[in-house]
């Protein structure tokens, strides 16, 4: 079902915060810019319902400032 | 192969934030990542504003055989920089509702029957035609939206004030814009944004004055954010009624009592003054001082009239008239501390910094809407901090084409598509351009909105077109204007694509085509034109609102105004309005390089956009050398000495509580589109009532519990929401509008700013209750 890819920006200072938290959430794909506090987070989830799941975990995590989307997909 | 293409798509997903993040940090690097073109994978990508917000967004569209099945940021459109928000990429699933309205419906014997709509398009022919006849022409009207396309505006322009010759035509952006317009004209003599967002990436400090942008306009918030993270010295300042997102994410959050910005802008210029910031040079060359007239009222009575009356004055006027404005005065109006008032002059007043102040609907829906556009730019006028770039005083607008179709086009009771109602020379310009006899072009405005659906209730209006808006939803103090709307002897059209309260109340309702199932233009906040194709097919029997109008016009007997045929009208009207734009102040691009580029800004001159205008540097309509405010006569911006006045009405014993209402990020307005998408809707599933942890407490109103919300016009029950994603101070409440399980606006007051005739839906005083 839904493909995402947005722009992960952490709060100061907590790009590694961030990348560990968001490598224990389940759908989630992460790269990290090598010179930037910036990550590429990419999710692919099964369904809708896992979808919100998970959009309520990113939405509670401390280490995340904010999500730029860059791409989204929705199978038919 | 579901495997392969999968994989494919996350390729893509990843490309895409990889090219958005290059675009916003150039030279990021992503290690082994490196972003390639790709196959297409069968799916074909077509570009398109998105029609979610002003910003302005182009966005790749992905069509697989007749479907739209992807989304993605456009990385050549300098807006977004391939990015989009989660409204934008949802946008596409608005196509595809269960409940879409495909068929036209008329109602005979009280009830909606299906009819063709060639049948339905004959009868609103006929019913305009009968009540001009027995009412007369000022019994007829549009009111359609900053979410028309561009063409759809202009052919209601020209079908109703040069054709039917009444000045019964406005929009729904009245409601959202009309004060950034006013401002903008007593400042500049011309509206719209002097600057661009490239000032995002030029601003040392941003200050947003009432504004949610990471709700309400997240791209260009996570634009000004890229800035704060490439250049760490970049402050952004909150300044608001309300804790929001925004706040949280800023480097101060200030808040301040509903009503008093006007008095803060007042004592930032004061302090301006007194430290010795002033800008002489600007200000002795390219500004002049001027009052108007003081208190003058709310508006909220039937046949309210106002007109302004200009004195000149000068600086030694403006010191004297600020003097009551010291920062310890206005702590006592404002609730600010003067310790913060003077942080702010002082941004404002560095000589080595440059400032940008944005602002949307705090300002804008305003009882002193025009003058606080008007403040806010004095500060910049002062310290010489604008028409440069990173010095940009900037009016974000809310809908996709508020500026393209409505600011522009002129679908306001007094405007033409160049210049006014009033003005000989611009109806000869119209009449001429049109094929009309001048003397159909009637010299006197006639219905601002408020005044247009108070005119329905009267009787004055007999017949209303209703066109992309939902009225019977944003309509402040709701009630009046749903009971007029539906009295009897009245006649309304409504050209819609989903169900909605308005269309309720139809006695014609007409499917339209939605954005990408047809060819036609957006123009953004940044002065910026947007075309898109047709991407998609129309759906059952839908059609362009432009079409429906045409049509319309040619069963009326005006064939000859609008002869353009189905393949070519959209590219055949383009050509036509421009020419009211065929100067150095306003060109407007051509089709052709609309249909290629991702956007084009005005003015286009000699195959130049205009970044900053009123600059020589950047704008070739400047006269003068460094700055020309051509808009004014005297080629000088105008710095307006206006007071604080209170509101309307204000908390009292009875209803102690200040109700302050606006959007959310997942919901579109009334939410008649995105509330039909799965993910949107089930995110931000209905409206609440946000209340002060304290104030919740103090009443034993819990999170989720009922509460009744009153004014002196209506109540409603809704639940409570404490510590949610916005927190009012005590004595605020907020509640979100998207949700027409929820009423708001029956409990609104219709008080408006008597300059823009601009509703106030930021401030009414209510009562709460458990219920
Ligand atoms: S920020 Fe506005 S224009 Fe951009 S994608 Fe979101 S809703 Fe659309």
């Amino acid at each position: 079902m839904p493909v995402f890819s947005y722009l992960a920006y952490p709060e100061q200072g907590a790009k590694e915060q961030l990348l560990k938290d968001l490598s224990e959430l389940r759908y989630c794909e992460i790269t990290p810019a090598q010179n930037e506090e910036l990550l590429i987070l990419l999710t692919d989830t099964p369904d809708e319902d896992s979808e919100k799941q998970l959009q309520k975990k990113l939405k509670a995590l401390d280490s995340l400032q904010s999500l730029g989307m860059a791409f989204g997909h929705m199978d038919d | 192969m579901k495997l392969d293409r999968r994989s494919f798509i996350k390729l893509m997903a990843m490309n895409s934030a990889a090219t958005a993040a290059a675009t916003l940090f150039p030279g990021v690097s992503f290690g082994a990542w490196s972003t390639t073109e790709m196959a297409s994978g069968g799916i074909l990508w077509k570009k398109t504003p998105c029609r979610f917000c002003g910003t302005g967004c182009s966005l790749l569209v992905g069509v697989s055989g007749d479907r739209a099945v992807a989304v993605k940021g456009d990385p050549n459109c300098t807006v977004n920089k391939g990015l989009c928000c989660v409204k934008g990429y949802h946008s596409i699933q608005i196509l595809y509702g269960k409940d879409r309205i495909q068929k036209a419906l008329v109602r005979k014997n009280g009830k909606m029957v299906e009819v063709p709509v060639a049948e339905a398009l004959d009868l609103v022919a006929r019913k305009m035609q009968e009540t001009i006849q027995v009412h007369g022409k000022d019994a007829v009207a549009m009111y359609g939206s900053g979410q028309w396309s561009i063409t759809d505006g202009y052919v209601a322009s020209k079908l109703f004030k040069g054709c039917i010759g009444t000045n019964n035509v406005e929009a729904n952006a009245r409601l959202c814009m009309a004060s950034a317009v006013t401002g903008c004209i007593t400042t500049f003599g011309l509206d719209e944004p002097m600057g661009c967002y490239e000032d995002i990436e030029k601003a040392d400090v941003f200050v947003t004055w009432g504004n949610n942008m990471a709700e309400m306009h997240p791209v260009l918030f996570s634009r000004m954010l890229a800035t704060r993270k490439n250049r760490t010295h970049v402050k952004i300042i909150d300044f608001a009624t309300r804790t929001t997102r925004s706040s949280l994410a800023a480097d101060r959050s200030i808040l301040f009592r509903p009503q008093t910005d006007l008095a803060v802008a007042n004592a930032i210029c004061y302090e301006i003054i007194r430290n010795g910031w002033v800008n002489w040079d600007f200000v002795n060359k390219h500004v002049s001082f001027h009052k108007g007239k003081t208190n003058i009222g709310y508006g909220t009575e039937d046949h309210f009239k106002f007109k302004d009356k200009a004195e000149t004055v000068d600086f030694n006027a403006l010191k004297l008239f600020l003097k009551d404005y010291t920062p310890e005065n206005v702590e006592k109006i404002s609730g600010v501390p003067a310790k913060d008032i003077k942080y702010l002059a002082a941004l404002y007043g560095d000589p080595d910094k440059k400032v940008t102040s944005f602002w949307t609907m705090g300002m804008n829906q305003h009882t002193r809407g025009t003058w606080i556009n008007n403040l806010v730019y004095n500060i910049h006028l002062l310290t010489g901090k604008i028409s440069s770039p990173g010095n940009s005083p900037f009016s974000l607008t809310g809908q996709p084409s508020a500026c393209g179709t409505v600011r522009e086009v002129g679908t306001l009771t007094h405007k033409l598509p160049h210049g006014v109602v009033m003005n000989p020379d611009h109806r000869k310009m119209a009449a001429r351009i049109w094929d009309v006899p001048v003397e159909n072009i009637d010299p006197k405005p006639t219905y601002h909105t408020v005044e247009m659906f108070r005119a329905l209730d009267r009787g004055d209006i007999r017949f209303m077109w209703i066109q992309v808006t939902n009225p019977m939803v944003t309509m402040p103090n709701l009630r009046r204007y749903r009971d007029g709307a539906e009295k009897e002897g009245r006649f309304v059209v409504v050209s819609e694509i989903y169900p909605t309260p308005t269309s309720d109340i139809a006695d014609v309702i007409l499917p339209s085509a939605l954005w990408i199932e047809r060819e036609g233009f957006f123009g953004n906040s940044e002065r910026r034109t947007q075309h898109n194709e047709q991407i998609v097919p129309m759906p059952g029997e839908t059609v362009s609102n432009t079409w429906q109008i045409m049509e319309v016009a040619r069963k009326m007997g005006f064939e000859k105004q609008f002869p353009w045929s189905e393949e070519t009208y959209i590219e055949d009207i383009w050509n036509e309005y421009i020419q009211f734009h065929d100067s150095p102040k306003h060109r407007m691009a051509p089709f052709k390089v609309l249909k290629e580029r991702s956007g084009v800004q005005w003015p286009y001159v000699n195959g130049m956009e205009t970044k900053w205008r009123y600059n020589a540097k950047y704008d070739p309509a400047c006269k003068q050398k460094d700055f020309d405010f051509y808009g004014k006569k005297d080629h000088r911006a105008w710095i307006w000495l206006r007071p604080y006045e209170p509101p309307a009405e204000s908390p009292d014993s009875e209803y102690p509580f200040w109700l302050n209402t606006g959007r959310v990020l997942e919901h579109w307005h009334t939410g008649s589109m995105t509330r039909r998408v799965p993910i949107l809707h089930k995110a931000m599933p209905e409206s609440y009532v946000e209340i002060n942890p304290d104030d919740a407490a103090r009443m034993g109103i819990t999170n989720g519990s009922d509460v009744k919300i009153s004014s002196r016009r209506g109540s409603l029950v809704m639940k409570a929401m404490i510590n949610g994603r916005g927190n009012p101070p005590r004595g605020m409440v907020f509640v979100p509008f998207f949700d027409e399980k929820y009423l708001i606006n029956e409990v609104t007051l219709d008080a408006f700013c008597p300059i823009s005739k601009q509703p106030d839906y930021k401030k009414c005083a209510v009562k709460l209750e458990r219920a």
